[in-house]
């Protein structure tokens, strides 16, 4: 005998109320006071009362032309592509390495842990290490420079603009591209086998099938490195902030360290560190839309066209066909 | 000509093995020196600050480091703390959401999918101001519960979680749960919970690290120093307190990464697993 009219669905709604709640109050409720205050005029430590501007899109006028946030867009642009190039590159490479079929490379786990250890150390004891290593006049790096002879005095080396950038996009490559080169092995070994095989029967190269095979396969594990990068990028905080706090000359200010200094510091503009936040927001949104878009699978899309294309061919003919009668 | 290729090859697999040999001296080697120049007086690093071998000094910079504002076991309980809230919050209810998703047939269920996957990429730092202000008025700066209560909603988590549980639920344990009388919620507790214990475990290593690592929230939320964690600890070895201690400096940064590298080791082969595993979002 079946018992009849018990329904469960409803422990779905109880199951889910934890988190839409905490959603609510702790992310959506932030968001919209965000948008909010970016019209206002809530600036100076401790306020929290505010008036909507009489020109409400003023904080984001000045935002946009203020010379230090148009400088941590570029620095931040700057340091991601120069992090990310070199390091979807490594990983890419090492990825065929590693997943070679014709050569066994020995010792695969014991790489893979220490390629991804930077990753998991506090990013800000990081930023600290390496303003250390690259101290002036007493730091290791100088130290080294001066074994090797290639100077003779110590260097100021983090005084100069293009060397401060350039250390943190290297701190970021090397924090990250054992993680990407993780995830992409991954995703080659996700890939039907069989594809593999095919092609060694055809008698392509190792390099014909990695380019013709594996990295098409790839595409949307890619897609996911880049935006998840990209979004990770946009906001990268801790480094540049206690590398060398945004200097020299605010060549390592990112637009986080930019929104922090102008909600935290000096005269706590709230309302412009707000708007610059939103700005932001709509940055990162537009940037991941974008990149979905660009790198949609192309091959699906067709075949659905194809598939439309034939039906509508069948039911031409098939009307003709009707009328000949 | 095949036996050419037999030597490039073998020339090949001789240069992939330098070239990894080089990545893996250049993860370690940062870490090496610190942890060496952290036994070394001011007067050796300013020498020369590259040694690979460990010095006698490590007392004496531990009296300096000690001496001055950084104290590292108040970051450490505060980290622990806030580490261990967040991870269990994050794992427990992000669990809980995931089988109420996937074990039930409501209404709202596809909807609510679709809404997380729409969340899961939005970045919470860029809400932060109104965060500050929210918490700022509930006179909640300096407590722990705001950098807590939050993970209770982890989207990312909730589709991790879901993606296991449809590969490995089976609603016969369920139904039989039923017939013996069991509520819904003792169900997901006492059969549900235990089942899920691997992705729970990849989750909540990853959840505790990223946690235990973050510094931007910590620093807008907590101005109290009793109340300071690990990370926030560590900046303040950059202000000019250890200007020219380089050994206690030294020191301070290995004694903040000390706890990472012993967790890191000991479960390395877990994490590089997770890492993998969430990496394959399909």
């Amino acid at each position: 005998m079946r018992r009849k009219g018990v329904s469960y669905a409803k422990y779905g709604y109880f199951f889910c109320i934890p988190f839409v709640l905490a959603y609510l109050i702790f992310s959506f409720y932030p968001t919209i006071y965000t948008t909010v205050i970016g019209f206002t005029d809530l600036k100076g430590i401790g306020r929290t009362d505010f008036n909507i501007l009489d020109n409400p899109f003023r904080n984001f006028e000045i935002i946009l032309k203020n010379p230090s946030f148009q400088k941590s867009l570029g620095n931040t642009a700057m340091i991601w592509i120069a992090n990310f190039i070199p390091q979807i590159g490594l990983a890419l490479l090492l990825t065929a390495w590693f997943t070679s079929h014709r050569r066994k490379i020995k010792g695969q786990g014991f790489f893979k842990v220490l390629f991804y250890m930077p990753n998991i150390i506090t990013a800000a004891t990081i930023a600290i290490l390496f303003a250390t290593l690259f101290g002036y006049p007493t730091g290791p790096v100088n130290s080294l420079f001066q074994d090797l002879g290639w100077s003779d005095g110590p260097i100021y080396f983090l005084m100069n603009k293009w060397t401060a950038r350039g250390v943190i996009a290297f701190i970021q490559f090397w924090m990250w591209y054992g993680y990407t080169m993780i995830v992409l092995i991954a995703g080659v070994l996700g890939i039907n086998p069989e594809l593999f095989e095919a092609s060694e029967i055809d008698g392509a190269t190792g390099a014909q099938t990695f380019f013709h095979v594996t990295l098409p396969n790839l595409r949307t594990i890619m897609l996911f490195t880049l935006v998840t990068s990209l979004i990770g990028g946009l906001q990268m905080f801790d480094i540049p902030k206690l590398f060398q706090n945004g200097g020299p000359d605010s060549s390592t200010l990112t637009t986080s360290a930019f929104i922090y200094n102008q909600a935290f510091s000096g005269s706590y503009l709230y309302n412009r560190a707000a708007a610059a936040s939103m700005i932001m927001f709509i940055i990162i949104a537009a940037c991941s839309s974008i990149l979905f878009y660009i790198l949609r699978d192309r091959d699906a899309i067709k075949l659905n066209k194809q598939i439309k294309q034939q039906q509508k061919e069948l039911r031409k003919a098939e009307k003709a066909a009707r009328r000949e009668e | 000509m095949r036996h050419e290729t037999k030597i490039s090859g073998r020339l090949l697999k001789i240069i992939i093995y330098i070239v990894c040999i080089f990545l893996a001296i250049l993860s370690i080697i940062p870490f090496w020196i610190m942890i060496m120049n952290a036994t070394r007086s001011t007067f050796e690093i300013q020498q020369n600050a590259i040694s690979l071998l460990p010095s006698k000094f490590l007392q004496s910079n531990i009296d300096v480091l000690l001496g001055k504002s950084f104290n590292p076991i108040v970051g450490f309980i505060n980290s622990m703390i806030i580490s261990t809230g967040t991870t269990l919050c994050a794992v427990y209810f992000s669990s809980l959401t995931a089988y109420g998703i996937v074990a039930y047939n409501w209404r709202l269920r596809q909807p609510f999918f679709t809404f997380i996957l729409a969340i899961m990429m939005i970045p919470s730092q860029v809400t932060a101001i109104g965060f500050y202000q929210f918490v700022y008025k509930l006179d909640m700066t300096n407590n722990f519960l705001p950098l807590i209560l939050p993970a209770i909603a982890a989207p990312p988590m909730v589709f991790f979680m879901r993606q296991y549980l449809l590969g490995m639920l089976q609603i016969d344990i369920v139904n039989s749960g039923r017939i013996d009388g069991a509520g819904e919620f003792y169900i997901f507790n006492r059969i549900i919970l235990p089942i899920m214990k691997p992705a729970i475990a990849t989750q909540a290593i990853f959840t505790f690290v990223s946690s235990w690592n973050n510094l931007f929230m910590p620093m807008v939320l907590l101005t109290n120093s009793d109340k300071y964690t690990m990370p926030i600890m560590v900046s303040l070895l950059r202000g000019d307190i250890y200007r020219t201690e380089y050994g206690a400096i030294y020191l301070g940064l290995t004694v903040t990464v000390l706890p990472l590298f012993i967790v890191y080791f000991l479960l390395s082969k877990y994490i590089i697993a997770g890492v993998a595993l969430g990496g394959v979002k399909e």
